[in-house]
């Protein structure tokens, strides 16, 4: 199969796919869970239980407010002890609801028989309404709510579903690992998304490191019509949503436009088994595949995670926290987010946990940049990293949005190439955020 | 236990550093310097000795003592200016012509500008054309490279045998209304492609071996250190000019491979247009940049003054690097937008 | 020979004149008419241009005094360096009355040194309080108080500010600073505040921002304000000065009368005096403090 990739920038950082080899196993249950509210891209959920209600896996206990916004339910069975503020992987603390957990009693209406579930009863609406109310988000760590993606409007026409089964983060294996042993979950539920865009077409778009996941894919797509496996080349940021689409499609989503703009819906394979679940099997998001990793960590694992348990725990059963560890990355060394502390809970949007070693996790000590145009030549959207930077540091906003600091996706290429290591990423997050600023106060006047 | 380490992504680091890459580069250097040494024996040696240690020191002066900041001096790029001002010098320079040339180029063409990643020029090459202005004589006389008592080699200007370099005397030769035809038929030795690639030709003391220089280009390429838009781009530029006026009138000009060979136009192509602190960022940039030098040298080299125009044709793409950078951008993902 | 000289002075000469006839013209054409009264408001202005009244540079704001005389009305547009000095005077050059201001001064409002809050992260990035923010809480886990990497003291244009290492908190000396409001502006956690000077220089405020429940930020903190309420009970009845919202008290500057009764009863020492208070006697009357001493900044503790 020839492979394909997207055309400019890109680096190739080592892949470090440590847990790859390990199966899923299900995490022990947390003795208190932390829920937090607001696990997504948008408005938090309202909650709608109180302290001392009982709650069962999979009652609703916080609802979406507004267009942009997801549900929450609970992932254990318990007593609400408090609702109260909670560090999060933001390194803020945000408001969540603790339960203390007690047996493990499902909500009735969730189906738990293993059984694959081929025929898809709901209609095209009652699937958005599903995905809606199972507060499915994208779970390849953007959390984008994913029932937004299928509400397309009016006068914008798709005809192509992409499934990202890319992971281009290095040490992250939680997408493959799903791949590997929910492969037809995963096919049946790119059927259902496509069913609810009304589209019969769908590629999955997995990079050539996983050879096994793209050959039993491949195999499996024959059964379902519509769906076609695409091998990519090994490259950094290939898993990005833009990127993702040049490469499988050839389309190039126009500077601050959408996929949809070009015809197109791009989800994740881990958001793919959840619609399945949560369509076929009436379960909503309240767990997830977690990578476990490090290269000082005893045990590697693909954890089935309920969301709330604290990180912490789940260390802890990896064999604790080696002796010289500086860092926990919540996602992966390129996007994620180091943790402010392992006692943050697992959120939807916690695709793996690194824990980094105490040398490698310091940055190298920033020097002068030496103009050596690397950063220029790794940024896959065709920006200048350093002259962002440089505006950055003079505050020169208005000339930032004229070189399209405002299109940066944070992918992180600039400053992982950059041998003076500057703090490029840093300085250009700024410039974004002020560019999106200054937008925002021209658009009121 | 010690605090843990909060940070934005990336968390992982990339495999250069300002240091790997500088030294890279002088490593990249080296083939030429074992030539160099072959053919002008210690005196060479010394030279090139001479003028890295004075660059390094002044750099290590001016850090300390007068900007009082944190000392750079040892990441490697001040010996690539001595290691590149010695190449581009004759090896029969007067010891101390060198130590200043050293020092100009590092203090005038660096530390001015404030340093490492600021400066306009390249230090080295403007270290050059000060000694060029500065010791016209001592500059354009070659010892013939020693193959044989290369060790006992001191000075090889003492034993009096000097030697044009091939640019120098078809330039002279031109001058004189002779034919290039003639030109070559009167000194064979000094056309012969395979003499000039593996250096056995009088002139500068790292530039003329292009099969040494070519070494440390594919080291450079290897390691990541340097692309090769810049240095086929710029030896294209000049094969391009020479190549035409050669097949308009070969008796008048020289052919293209002998211009590509002789002289500093494998080195300034391979280590001084390649310096990344005065090339361009982006890659269209790049070409422009090289091919305009390249056209630049061979129209110097060519049609004006002096026999060699690789230094002259670089400094002055130095100076339109940042309009460069300012007009050519990088094509944008998303900007020209082949669908819907 | 005197053609050698005489040449050249001529030809020299007449290139001269020609220049300077262009430049004229050139001066005469493009001439901008100007109104004569900015440069005269201009001079007045302190001239540091840093951006204090809300304009581009001094000029700017001579500018908008000379069009908002005009129309009449001065009311609205003030040079925080210069303060009522300049402003009267450029009242009296633009024949307008102008309000007196009451002089301010940036206060910081946060405790959290090495000593008090220690630093249990260590942040590895680019080193500016505007880009720590958007990550974490701190370095000492205070998600209100000061990141300690100097933005304001970076923006300051009047070298009033520095960073003590010792604390890991930025000092603002009152008596070089000129309340432009730049640091108030620079700061990601809102934690520098502009004061009226006070009376005699007595100045009482709240040294923190902490909003956290008081056991919360006690755990990082050991100088927050907890909310406790303490100093809001001592605050005299008839002054009121002080609010207490969300686990915050607040002195109202506008209220304050500066006794100094509240900084003593505050369990973390979270409020600050810039005068000696009152010893804890049971006397109603607060005595004034030494006219000596009122300028001094005892950060009683």
């Amino acid at each position: 199969m020839d492979l394909k990739t997207f055309k400019i920038g890109g680096v190739h950082p080592p892949e470090n796919k440590l847990s790859a080899g390990v199966a899923i196993e299900a995490a022990a249950l947390p003795k208190r869970a932390f829920i937090h509210l607001g696990q997504h891209l948008g408005a938090p959920a309202k909650p709608v239980v109180q302290k001392g209600d009982t709650v069962k896996v999979g009652t609703l206990i916080g609802t979406g407010e507004g267009f942009i916004s997801a549900a929450v339910h609970s992932s254990v069975s318990g007593t609400v002890f408090a609702i109260d503020s909670v560090i999060d992987a933001s390194g803020y603390k945000r408001l969540a609801v603790i339960i203390d957990v007690a047996g493990d009693e499902w909500e009735p209406s969730i189906d738990r028989n293993p059984e694959l579930k081929k025929e898809i009863a709901l209609d095209q609406k009652a699937i958005v309404e599903k995905i809606k109310e199972s507060g499915i988000v994208g779970l390849g760590g953007a959390t984008f709510p994913a029932h937004v993606k299928y509400m397309v409007p009016e006068g914008k026409k798709v005809d192509t579903i992409i499934i990202n089964a890319v992971e281009c983060e290095p040490y992250l294996t939680s997408d493959h690992r799903v791949m590997l042993e929910r492969a037809d979950e995963v096919l049946v539920g790119t059927q259902i998304l496509m069913k609810a865009l009304g589209v019969g077409k769908a590629i999955i778009g997995i990079e050539a490191n996983k050879p096994d996941a793209l050959e039993l894919l491949s195999r499996k797509a024959k059964d379902y019509t519509g769906i076609a496996v695409q091998g990519l080349k090994v490259q950094y940021p290939q898993g990005a949503e833009k990127q993702l689409i040049k490469a499988c499609l050839n389309r190039e989503v126009p500077s601050g436009k959408l996929p949809l703009d070009v015809g197109c819906v791009v989800n994740n394979v881990g958001t793919a088994l959840a619609v399945y679940e949560a369509v076929q099997k009436n379960k909503p998001l309240f767990e997830r595949v977690v990578t476990m990793t490090g290269h000082k960590l005893p045990k590697k694992a693909n954890f089935l995670v309920r969301v709330g348990t604290p990180i912490a725990q789940l260390i802890d059963s990896c064999g604790g926290i080696p002796e010289g560890t500086a860092k926990f990355i919540n996602g992966g060394p390129m996007m994620g987010k180091a943790m402010v502390s392992p006692e943050t809970p697992v959120t939807k949007g916690t695709s793996g946990v690194i824990l980094v070693d105490g040398s490698d996790a310091k940055r190298n000590a920033p020097g002068d940049c030496i103009r050596c145009a690397k950063c220029v030549a790794a940024c896959p959207m065709g920006l200048e990293p350093y002259l962002i930077e440089k505006q950055a540091e003079y505050a020169l906003w208005e000339e930032a949005e004229k070189e399209d600091a405002a299109d940066c996706m944070e992918c992180g290429c600039c400053q992982f190439t950059c041998p003076a290591a500057r703090p490029l990423l840093d300085n250009i997050r700024l410039a974004k955020s002020n560019v999106m600023r200054i937008r925002r106060e021209r658009s009121k006047k | 236990m010690s605090n843990y380490i909060v940070s934005l992504s990336p968390h992982a680091k990339g495999p250069l550093t300002t240091e790997k890459v500088m030294w890279g580069v002088v490593i990249a250097l080296m083939p030429s310097f074992a030539f160099s040494a072959y053919y002008f024996g210690i005196r060479g040696i010394v030279v090139t000795l001479v003028a890295t240690i004075a660059c390094i020191l002044t750099e290590f002066v001016i850090q300390k003592y007068l900007m009082k900041t944190t000392v750079t001096a040892f990441d490697g790029s001040a010996a690539i200016t001595g290691l590149l001002l010695a190449f581009n010098v004759p090896s029969s320079i007067p010891i101390w012509e060198v130590i200043l040339g050293a020092v100009f180029a590092i203090a005038i063409g660096k530390m001015v500008f404030g340093g490492l990643g600021r400066n306009p020029f390249n230090p080295a090459l403007l270290g050059r054309a000060f000694m060029l202005a500065s010791f016209p004589v001592d500059m354009t006389t070659w010892p013939k490279p020693v193959t044989t008592q290369w060790l006992w080699n001191m000075g090889a200007s003492v034993d009096g045998t000097t030697a044009a370099t091939p640019l120098g005397y078809l330039k002279e030769g031109v001058k004189m209304g002779e034919s290039v035809t003639n030109l070559v038929a009167a000194s064979p030795e000094r056309f012969d492609h395979f003499n000039l690639f593996i250096g056995n030709v009088g002139g500068c003391i790292g530039e003329v071996s292009a099969f040494a220089i070519l070494l440390g280009g594919i080291y450079m390429l290897y390691r990541k250190i340097i692309t090769w838009h810049i240095p086929v781009f710029y030896l294209g530029g000049l094969a391009l000019i020479t190549g035409i006026f050669w097949a308009m009138d070969p008796t008048k000009y020289a052919d293209p491979l002998f211009h590509l060979l002789a002289g500093g136009a494998m080195l300034g192509a391979w280590f001084m247009a390649t310096d990344m602190v005065t090339s361009p960022m982006t890659v269209k940039g790049q070409i422009l940049f090289a091919v305009c030098g390249g056209l630049l040298c061979g129209l110097i080299r060519m049609f004006g003054a002096f026999p060699e125009g690789c230094s002259y044709s670089i400094l002055i793409m130095n100076a339109f690097v940042p309009l460069i950078d300012k007009y050519i951008k990088p094509t944008r993902f998303g900007k020209e937008v082949n669908y819907g | 020979m005197s053609a050698m000289i005489l040449y050249p002075v001529i030809m020299l000469g007449a290139v001269a004149g020609i220049a300077a006839i262009l430049l004229f013209l050139a001066a005469k054409k493009f001439h901008v008419e100007e109104d004569p009264r900015i440069d005269k408001v201009a001079e007045l202005l302190p001239g540091a241009n840093c951006g204090g009244c809300g304009y581009p540079g001094c000029r700017g704001l001579a500018e908008a005094l000379v069009k908002a005389a005009d129309k009449g009305d001065l009311s609205g547009l003030s040079c925080p360096p210069g303060g009522s000095a300049a402003m009267k005077a450029i009242g009296d050059a633009l024949g307008l009355a102008v309000a007196e201001t009451e002089p301010m001064v940036a206060v910081l409002r946060c405790g959290g040194t090495h000593e008090k809050a220690p630093r249990t992260l260590t942040y590895d990035g680019a080193q500016k309080c505007v880009i720590a923010h958007t990550v974490f809480v701190g370095e000492k886990g205070c998600p209100n108080g000061c990141l300690g990497f100097g933005d304001c003291v970076t923006v300051c244009a009047f070298g009033a500010m520095y960073m003590d290492e010792k604390t890991g908190l930025p000092v603002i000396d009152p008596a070089k600073c000129v309340a432009c409001g730049a640091c108030v502006k620079a700061c990601p956690r809102k934690i520098i505040e502009m004061r009226p000077k006070g009376r005699k220089d007595r100045r009482v405020w709240i040294n923190c921002v902490n909003t956290e429940k008081g056991a919360a930020a006690m755990k990082y903190c050991k100088a927050a304000c907890i909310g406790c309420g303490k100093c809001v009970k001592e605050c005299p009845e008839k002054v009121q000065a002080i609010t207490l919202v969300n686990n915050l008290a607040y002195i109202d500057p506008k209220k304050c009368i500066a006794c100094g009764k509240c900084v003593l009863v505050c369990p973390t020492k979270a409020i600050l005096a810039t005068f000696e208070p009152p010893k804890p006697k049971p006397v109603e009357a607060p005595a004034p403090a030494p006219a000596a001493e009122a300028p001094k900044q005892a950060n009683v503790a």
